[in-house]
């Protein structure tokens, strides 16, 4: 009988320990409304999985200081289950079924990256779950018809568009050269699209197109290339090491471009790490402290800045921006249902049109924002002190925009 | 035959887990895809001594060409997964399951030919060459898919969702959540009955000692190749389903993970005891349990409880749960134990 | 495929140098990795793991104002103690048995120090500046980072050291002794376990010093610690063990074989065919060998 026993004894032990991990949470605990959200703590996109999780964690407390989310003539406080998506997109997909099924989450805030977006889309459109998102900009997202999907930030196509742009303006109009490297990943190749787009529209040629992998760490064949060929414009994204890497490596080879153009600038600390190594590169951004767009919740974007950095250490990315601004937008959307019902706040997400500090936030029906534009900014440096300055959109510029970039020699 | 009493009360119990549990069916789902991994694994790592890390090769390749057949047999798939893509396509039921059937055949069928096809290099290498070597193919695999643009490259590709109109989620965790246990019950019987004939006693004579299993007659490179035909008709079709079910197709991390599945089937398989038919099932289950209690319990430190697990397993217990079975209960196991004479052994007299 | 490199030659100038520089930084992490094999027995995959820590201590100097590049000296130090201390720790109940069994272990620790060191570090990209300026050859159109040059050479003179090391000293004589015949060597009095202490810490060193080089050559992450062990294992297999010249040939071919792969197959295969060159040396050799009736032990 002992094995009969000894399978008894798993049996019994199964049940319990699956019944342990049962919480038993569900929309609307007491006075909390329970938010569900899977981010990246370890792994390739651990930093920026941080950046969104501060992000979340100061307008949650922000927001419940404040009064909290007002439904049915009674105040709650906002809370989030977080979960570890170790920036696997499997992994992500099994936690946001997690949060669904066994946690019994109704809403969701979105993971970092594309890439990890576009695994748990799929699982919160098929059980109807409001998702508002902050960090997946790819706009393969907003191209499968969900309903359930509203994305605060701007698509990644329209991240660098603006840089061919200027480029060709400060061409005399003419079409440029274009060299670029992409990372691997969804929304590196989002960005790409775009620029591609952008040169269709110019005219302009793209002389050199790599893919970098995504565990980068030399990209001296492209930047050999890129000396050979002699392009006007060098994009590269590739999330916050592709940033680096590229900085280091521009400088030790001194690569001579006019216009440099990257992602993920302020995310890497790039400018803190290399000095005035960075200096000149053009960076595209969600956000920007200098922006004078504001909210009630957090002033305008450089008192966001100063309370970040005071609680956290360090001053936020847009990253840590967007995340905040969706907590707001669902704040804003529950009080416009005034209810908890999944298709009623869903569709008050769909007609959310407010501003907040991040930007002006309005969805389109396939769940993008339409009302925000990208912004770029320009690293200038004094001595080894760098500072991020808006140049473009031209409404916002605090400064003019550095063209051409001096040569190497000159520096 | 109390065997087959819990065999039986083991499969009712599979059978109507989804109605106990229902908020935890993609859970299990998964934990019948690892069993099978795990048994799979079994037959080159505990069966045949041929520890390998390459059988994730067949899970991905099952999952691409599930997810490619189900999508191109109605859509252009060049399109379907075109990164800017504008257009929605969308499966009604007749196509998704008849795309899912094919698929799943396809799924089955490829990496038997791939086995065959690269089994005659590969399995010619002997111990840590052939782990390294199928070490290597895993990541190769899923980098090289990472980088054809057809299948989505970086990006990946999405597999059809559940056909509107047929039910809600539940009916579809249900469904996949069936096709699995059957598998995994397939698996089980067919290993069970390989096991029995001669191609089991092959497996273990080269493991025991392959050149002296080659000098009394055996092809042993036949056997070597024909289990691996069986691993990766297995695998494939687990690759398959679980494209289907997680929903989003990644090349690394999704459909070639080899330092996550690819490491854990080896895990699992020691963990319940690899050699035995039925160890790397409850090794699987354990892992599975463990894995998840982890994740709930030690969030931000689970890989350092996964890293210890693995540590303390793989130092102190190779056995695994079978083999510590096995030492405490030997008569369980239908070996006679003489006491007496054991101990006269080693008493100093 | 790309055939810009042949278009202007000088990019092969490029390529190969880059190749070899960086290829010997990799025959250095893999002469650690070949040492251990051939006197424990042991495969160690926490071997990257082992360079990024490395790194971080060379960072560290570095945000306290220290120039990195004394990492090379404070870095091993602190990482001989670390290789010591795991040593003790785990490592010495994996040596004795099968080789898997050692895989599978520091599988393990490989996992459990990534995830230590991303909360203790922080998850953040770094790097450390040497500010050590470029050289330039042929008109400028050949660039070689000084950090690139540096590494290489401070991986050449280590390696020097550490031979002469292993030839003169009596430990080094006591590591030979071990690796050819651990039974025999017991029997004529050395002490195996502190051998392979020393073994075990001087592997985590040569990290150490290769990690140091890394954070003034590249970035730093927790998480990019498993390209550094596996380009190791190929160096170790191709070259064979035992063959010091051949771990730097190896070392070195494979780092001109990745620069050129970069250029022709697109960086975004340049890991893909690292593992691919693997498997089709690892079935050439076999098939070598079948033709002789023997196989790759």
């Amino acid at each position: 009988m002992k094995i009969i026993s000894k399978l008894n004894v798993l049996i019994l032990s199964t049940i319990i320990s699956l019944s342990i991990t049962l919480p038993g949470f569900a929309k609307v605990v007491g006075d909390k409304i329970i938010l569900g959200a899977a981010v990246s703590l370890t792994g390739k996109y651990s930093t920026n999985g941080e950046h969104t999780k501060n992000g979340y964690n100061m307008a949650v407390k922000r927001i419940n200081e404040m009064g909290g989310v007002k439904v049915g003539g009674k105040s709650y406080k906002f809370d989030i289950i977080y979960y570890d998506d170790e920036s696997d997109s499997s992994r992500a997909a099994q936690l946001a079924e997690r949060l669904i099924k066994q946690d019994g989450v109704e809403f969701m805030l979105g993971p970092y990256s594309s890439g990890l977006t576009k695994a748990i889309a799929p699982v919160t459109e098929e059980n109807q779950i409001p998702m508002v998102e902050a960090n997946g900009a790819s706009r393969s997202l907003f191209t499968k018809g969900y309903k359930y999907l509203f994305a605060v930030l701007s698509a990644a196509n329209q991240y660098l568009e603006v840089a061919i742009d200027l480029a060709v303006e400060k061409n005399g109009g003419k079409p440029v050269n274009i060299a670029m490297a992409f990372e691997q990943d969804a929304f590196s190749q989002d960005v790409r699209l775009g620029i591609l787009d952008a040169a269709k529209r110019t005219g302009s040629k793209i002389t050199i197109d790599d893919k970098l992998p995504k565990e980068l760490n030399d990209m001296a064949a492209t930047l050999a290339k890129v000396k050979a060929t002699k392009p006007d414009v060098l994009v590269v994204s590739g999330h916050s090491k592709g940033a680096l890497t590229a900085i280091r490596q521009i400088s030790e080879m001194k690569v001579d471009v006019p216009m440099l153009a990257m992602t993920h600038c302020d995310a890497s600390k790039l400018a803190k790490q290399h000095g005035s190594k960075s200096q000149y590169a053009l960076c595209a951004a969600q956000w920007h402290k200098s922006l004078t767009y504001k909210d009630k919740f957090f002033g305008d974007g450089m008192q966001f800045d100063k309370e970040f950095t005071a609680m956290y250490g360090y001053a936020p990315p847009y990253q840590a921006a967007e995340s905040a601004a969706a907590l707001v937008v669902f704040k804003d959307a529950f009080e416009r249902a005034n209810s908890f019902d999944r298709t009623k706040v869903r569709d008050a997400l769909a007609k959310t049109d407010m501003q907040t500090f991040y930007g002006n936030i309005k969805f389109a029906e396939t769940g993008q924002n339409t009302a925000k534009p990208m912004v770029l900014f320009q690293v200038i440096c004094d001595g080894d002190n760098c500072e991020n300055k808006v140049v473009a959109p031209t409404k916002w510029a605090s400064t003019e925009l550095v063209h051409p970039i001096p040569k190497w020699s000159d520096r | 035959m109390r065997s087959k009493k819990i065999f039986f009360l083991l499969v009712i119990l599979g059978l109507i887990a989804p109605f106990l549990f229902p908020a935890f069916k993609l859970q299990m789902s998964i934990m019948w895809i690892l069993v099978v991994l795990a048994l799979t694994w079994d037959v080159q790592g505990g069966q045949m001594g041929y520890n390998t890390f390459g059988n994730i090769v067949f899970f991905g390749l099952g999952m691409y060409l599930c997810a490619a057949t189900q999508i191109g047999l109605f859509f252009p798939l060049g399109e379907w997964t075109a990164a800017g893509g504008e257009k929605t396509f969308v499966h009604n039921s007749e196509q998704y399951f008849q795309g899912l059937f094919l698929g799943l055949i396809v799924a089955a069928i490829v990496p038997v030919f791939v086995a065959v096809f690269i089994g005659y290099g590969i399995l010619g290498l002997r111990g840590h060459y052939f782990a390294i070597c199928t070490l290597g193919l895993g990541i190769a695999a899923g980098e090289f898919a990472g980088g054809i643009e057809i299948i989505g490259a970086g990006q990946g590709m999405t597999s059809p969702p559940w056909p509107k109109g047929i039910g809600n989620t539940e009916l579809r965790g249900e469904f996949f959540y069936y096709i699995c246990f059957v598998l995994m019950i397939c698996s089980f019987l067919f290993l069970r009955w390989a096991y029995s004939t001669r191609f089991g006693l092959v497996l273990n004579a080269i493991r025991d000692n392959e050149d002296k299993a080659e000098a009394m007659g055996i092809n042993t490179m036949k056997f070597k190749i024909s289990g691996w035909m069986v691993s990766a008709f297995f695998v494939g079709i687990a690759g398959g389903l679980m494209g289907n079910m997680i929903g989003y197709i990644e090349p690394v991390e999704t459909a070639f993970p080899g330092r996550t599945f690819g490491v854990f089937m080896v895990l699992m398989a020691i963990l319940g005891g690899k050699g035995t038919l039925i160890g790397p099932i409850i090794g699987a289950i354990a892992f599975h349990l463990f894995k998840e209690g982890f994740w709930t319990f030690f969030l931000g430190w689970q890989y350092v409880a996964l890293g210890a697990l693995i540590v303390i397993v793989v130092v102190f217990f190779p056995e695994g749960i079978m083999g510590y079975l096995r030492e405490k209960f030997p008569e369980r196991f239908g070996e006679v134990v003489d006491e007496k004479n054991r101990k006269s052994q080693v008493e100093l007299s | 495929m790309d055939l810009l490199i042949f278009q202007n030659p000088i990019l092969i100038v490029q390529a190969s140098l880059d190749g070899i520089l960086l290829g010997i930084l990799f025959a250095l992490i893999a002469y650690g990795m070949a040492l251990q094999w051939g006197v424990m027995n042991i495969i160690n995959i926490a071997q990257g793991e082992l360079v990024i820590l490395g790194g971080y201590i060379a960072y560290f100097l570095y945000i306290s104002g220290v120039h990195p590049a004394f990492g090379i000296i404070v870095s091993p130090v602190i990482m001989y103690f670390l290789g010591v201390g795991m040593y003790k720790a785990v490592i010495y109940r994996v040596v004795d048995r099968d080789m898997f069994i050692s895989i599978l272990a520091t599988f393990g620790i490989s996992i459990l120090a990534q995830q230590l060191m991303n909360s203790v570090f922080g998850s953040d990209v770094v790097v450390a500046q040497s500010n050590f300026g470029t050289t330039f050859l042929f008109n400028y159109m050949v660039t070689l980072p000084n950090a690139k040059i540096f590494s290489a050479c401070i991986s050449l003179i280590f390696a020097v050291i550490l031979v002469g090391y292993m030839r003169y000293s009596k430990l080094g004589r006591a590591i030979r002794a071990t690796a050819q015949n651990a039974r025999a060597a017991k029997i004529l009095g050395v002490d195996t376990d502190k051998v392979y202490a020393a073994t075990f810490g001087i592997n985590a060193a040569i990290c150490g010093v290769a990690g140091a080089l890394i954070a003034i050559t590249f970035t730093l992450h927790p998480y990019v610690g498993l390209p550094y062990t596996v380009r190791s294992f190929m160096i170790v297999i191709v070259a064979g063990l035992g063959n010091l010249p051949g771990v730097a040939l190896s070392g070195m071919g494979l780092g001109v074989f990745e620069e050129f792969s970069d250029y022709l197959f697109g960086t975004e295969f340049r890991i893909a065919s690292v593992f691919l060159l693997l498997v089709l040396i690892l079935v050439f050799r076999r098939f070598k060998l079948s033709r002789k009736r023997e196989y790759l032990k």
